[in-house]
């Protein structure tokens, strides 16, 4: 596999984040070499294998669903870089 | 203060008086302070250590204590404590304050355990040498010249250098274990499932469990034993019963003993480590156990399954650090568009970045199929190979690592070279089977070799036992 800079600003833009031309480059190269090394997989043959996607064993695992608040409004806002006293504060969106 | 190896030895000075809690956290805040440079902690709860030992003290002098009263321990930077720091050694998490606590964090604390701070790790955990945290890495004390192993850096040498009883680390596909190795301490990761995972921040949910760094295989079994079990906030949490595992650590049985064939003969394996591994394996037959050499068809598939699986789960389960609801925002934006970008490329480090990127394209529409859901295969071929082999053999053996402790900045050239530290110890994190490194010697440099032993899920009882035996019977003096 071998991808291009447009792929990699695609990526980029995908992942919400920004490179630089410098890191551009450093990242097409990395990501090329890191891509080729994956390609190792093709040499398996696996037609006849399901995609293993859970680990645990345990199968819906349910509780009687009781309404509390884990945490006050107060608390919820405390980390923010940004709010008012009842918001997340962002920057304006719609004109 | 003497050097303790144990909760036990520790509570036996603590019953006849030699010692009291306040005076280990003393002694542990002095050893933090001298060692200083290790970096080894982000930060240190001092006040609030020395106001909890005294608290014990008195639990302990009333006879009310838990079963890990006279325990000092150190978390790694990715486990929540309510109303302290957690940023998982990023930038991106810059004045984060946990709103509640880790499940395991919480069950070791209502026994009474000791927190004396908060440990260095790799960005998100996502490293083997701790050199990706946004505060600089933490040294190995052996020599300040080589890294500590990674992820869980810190909290290995902070065990190492006696600046703790005991860490909580996190291991995703090694990261206890492997710096373990580095550090001559003992590495534990669980079977995935058996510790909840509320309150560990998330790196690649379906391979992240919270694991030990001790000093002993009976701290490594006790504190399993208080942090396992069902929980009400992780419905993936296992709901099997919790053995008393730090009462089944002694066993004369004869073992059935793997080792796969291809991790000795392997290229990359230092001949020390290949040396010890043999010299490991004659003594284990010297004991009467039966050790057998085995194929593992899948070696040269491991890491890159790994790579691709981790890094796609990487790349979703941090979409959430966007700069709305906590950490760090960049000052920089001009709408709101831009403050996702600029706040997460000024807050998440290069390593960080490039398995975000990855992720984001094994999982991209042309290539879900290709490389994802590829993964996902070869998982299942991996897994069922090690749980095939661990049905015809109790355990199997293979070394930690292919290296002992490397230089700092020796990998930084070559991307791929990092990643092939992890070759050993991702078998068992994408097969979700129970591994341990126990240290077993050194090379000529006086630098620590771990042997990792696995072992079927759910039966970390037998893997403790198993422990024991190599530390008392098969290494060398």
């Amino acid at each position: 596999m071998n991808i291009d800079i447009q792929t990699i600003r695609k990526l980029a833009h995908l992942a919400r984040l920004e490179f630089d031309e410098t890191k551009e480059q450093e990242m097409l190269q990395d990501l090329n070499k890191i891509l080729d090394w994956m390609d190792k997989l093709r040499e398996l043959d696996t037609s006849a294998v399901e995609p293993l996607t859970h680990m645990s064993e345990e199968v819906n695992v349910l509780r009687e669903d009781v309404a509390f608040n884990a945490i006050s409004h107060e608390e919820g806002l405390r980390n923010a870089p940004k709010k008012d006293s009842d918001y997340f504060r962002v920057p304006k969106v719609l004109d | 203060m003497k050097r303790y190896n144990s909760l036990e030895e520790v509570r036996q000075d603590i019953d006849t008086g030699v010692v009291t809690c306040r005076d280990l956290v003393n002694y542990y805040l002095q050893n933090i302070e001298r060692k200083k440079h290790l970096n080894a902690y982000l930060e240190v709860f001092t006040e609030e250590a020395l106001q909890r030992a005294d608290e014990v003290d008195q639990k302990i002098a009333a006879g009310t204590a838990g079963r890990l009263a006279g325990m000092v321990i150190g978390i790694k930077d990715v486990l929540a404590y309510k109303d302290h720091s957690l940023q998982s050694s990023s930038k991106i998490l810059e004045g984060f304050k946990s709103l509640y606590t880790a499940t395991a964090v919480q069950r070791l604390l209502d026994e009474d355990v000791i927190i004396i701070g908060r440990q260095n790790c790799d960005e998100f955990a996502m490293g083997a040498s701790n050199e990706t945290s946004a505060y600089g890495p933490a040294l190995n004390e052996i020599d300040n010249s080589l890294v500590p192993g990674g992820s869980s850096g810190g909290s290995a040498v902070a065990v190492q250098a006696d600046l703790c009883l005991a860490s909580i680390g996190s291991d995703t596909g090694g990261s206890v274990r492997q710096p373990a190795a580095f550090c001559d301490v003992v590495g534990f990761k669980p079977t995935y499932s058996r510790i909840s995972r509320y309150g560990l921040i998330a790196y690649a949910s379906s391979f992240d469990q919270i694991g030990t760094l001790t000093r002993s295989i009976e701290d490594a079994a006790l504190l399993l034993e208080v942090m396992a079990g069902a929980d009400e906030f992780d419905s993936t949490a296992s709901q099997r019963p919790v053995a008393p595992y730090s009462q089944q650590l002694q066993t004369d049985k004869k073992f059935r003993i793997g080792y796969i064939r291809d991790t000795l003969e392997s290229e990359g394996l230092d001949p020390e480590i290949r040396e010890t591994m043999l010299g490991v394996i004659d003594r284990l037959k010297a004991e009467e156990h039966t050790v057998e050499a085995v194929d593992f068809p899948y070696l040269d598939f491991i890491v890159p399954s790994y790579y691709i699986l981790t890094t796609a789960e990487a790349s979703s389960n941090l979409s959430r650090y966007d700069g709305v609801k906590y950490g760090y925002r960049s000052p920089d934006a001009t709408d709101l568009g831009s403050m996702y970008k600029k706040t997460r490329t000024q807050g998440f480090g290069h390593e960080v970045k490039k398995r975000i990127m990855l992720g984001t394209f094994v999982l991209s529409a042309d290539y879900y199929d290709a490389y994802y859901t590829k993964a996902q295969r070869v998982r299942r071929l991996i897994k069922e190979k090690t749980e095939e082999l661990l049905r015809e053999y109790d355990f199997l053996i293979l070394p930690t690592t292919p290296t002992t402790a490397f230089p700092l900045g020796g990998n930084d050239a070559e991307p791929l070279a990092i990643y092939l530290a992890d070759i050993f110890t991702v078998q068992a994190s994408l097969a979700g089977v129970p591994a341990i490194s126990v240290p077993v010697g050194y090379d000529a440099k006086g630098l620590p070799i771990g042997l990792q032993v696995l072992t079927r899920s759910f039966e970390e009882a037998q893997l403790f036992a198993f422990s024991k035996v190599v530390n008392e019977k098969i290494i060398l003096a």
